[in-house]
């Protein structure tokens, strides 16, 4: 039900990679390392400044592709896939977009499932890659039911 | 603590056992990530999609497995973390953290990474690959 989105993509959204929420982040993962967060040790690191953790794009506004709606309850998160060039410097601003990559049906076990493979991606203003993440969501029968009425 | 470059096929980073995860936890995390999807933190909406309780979100867990790769950012940074969600995890469950290394190239370190419960079943299962090549700025 969602073949027809295929290989459609949001419009670029600025995002700032911002103190407070990778402050924020890190202490939510039980991961308030100083690299992430204090100022001086972020300047001597070799990054020069403070970094954020791996998992933090979440946060990212990402754009919307108007074919894709989704509901907000009963997906299931498959996979997940993350990707740098380099880490994340707090404080940059950067461009963020998705895609969709592909989506497919097969049957299983708790009827027919949809898997959907959706990628986004963090660029600097000349369009070079940061980071991209993948993730596959797995659209349940029950919840497929629930969309179509 | 030594330097990651100095392990060895499979050696393992020093595994981490995380206090039992509670509801403040998912809390914060829902508030830090922007993920309020209320099976995470409300017990009835848990109930309604059928569950047994509320559960960690998989992004809490992927979150707090790459912490182990956290004190080695001298050396370098994470360039790939795949992850894949096997099972649930719910509130009061222990996890472990674990890391071994697989393959040792010559820029990139390929660690099997898992977060294993009490029960020693594997929660989210993966790789990272770690990247000895610290960038320019």
């Amino acid at each position: 039900m969602f073949e027809h989105t295929i290989g459609k993509q949001s419009n670029k959204v600025k995002n700032t990679v911002e103190r407070g929420a990778v402050k924020n982040f890190a202490e939510a993962i039980g991961d308030p390392h100083p690299i992430f967060i204090d100022e001086e040790t972020g300047r001597q690191s070799p990054y020069k400044a403070n970094i954020a953790p791996p998992t933090f794009p979440r946060v990212f506004d990402y754009g919307s592709i108007d074919e894709l709606n989704l509901p907000s309850k009963g997906l299931i998160h498959g996979e997940q896939i993350y990707h740098y060039e380099r880490p994340l410097l707090v404080g940059e601003v950067i461009l963020c977009y998705t895609e969709v990559k592909d989506y497919y049906e097969r049957s299983g076990k708790s009827g027919d499932m949809g898997f959907l493979k959706v990628k986004r991606y963090g660029t600097d203003f000349d369009g070079g890659l940061i980071f991209s993440e993948e993730q596959t969501v797995i659209i349940t029968e029950a919840v497929r039911k629930e969309m179509k009425v | 603590m030594s330097a990651i470059t100095a392990l060895q096929k499979g050696d393992s980073l020093e595994p981490v056992t995380l206090e039992p995860v509670s509801r403040i936890d998912l809390i914060k995390y829902a508030g830090a990530s922007g993920d309020y999807n209320p099976i995470h933190t409300i017990d009835e909406e848990a109930e309604k999609a059928g569950l047994p309780g509320i559960i960690a979100h998989g992004m809490w867990t992927m979150g707090n497995l790459a912490k182990l790769f956290t004190p080695y950012y001298e050396e370098g940074f994470i360039q790939n973390y795949s992850i894949r969600f096997k099972g649930m995890v719910f509130l009061g469950d222990v996890l472990t953290l674990h890391a071994v290394l697989e393959e040792d190239y010559e820029h990139e370190m390929a660690f099997n990474v898992q977060a294993v419960n009490q029960n020693e079943e594997a929660v989210i299962k993966g790789k990272v690959v770690f990247s000895r090549k610290v960038p320019t700025y």
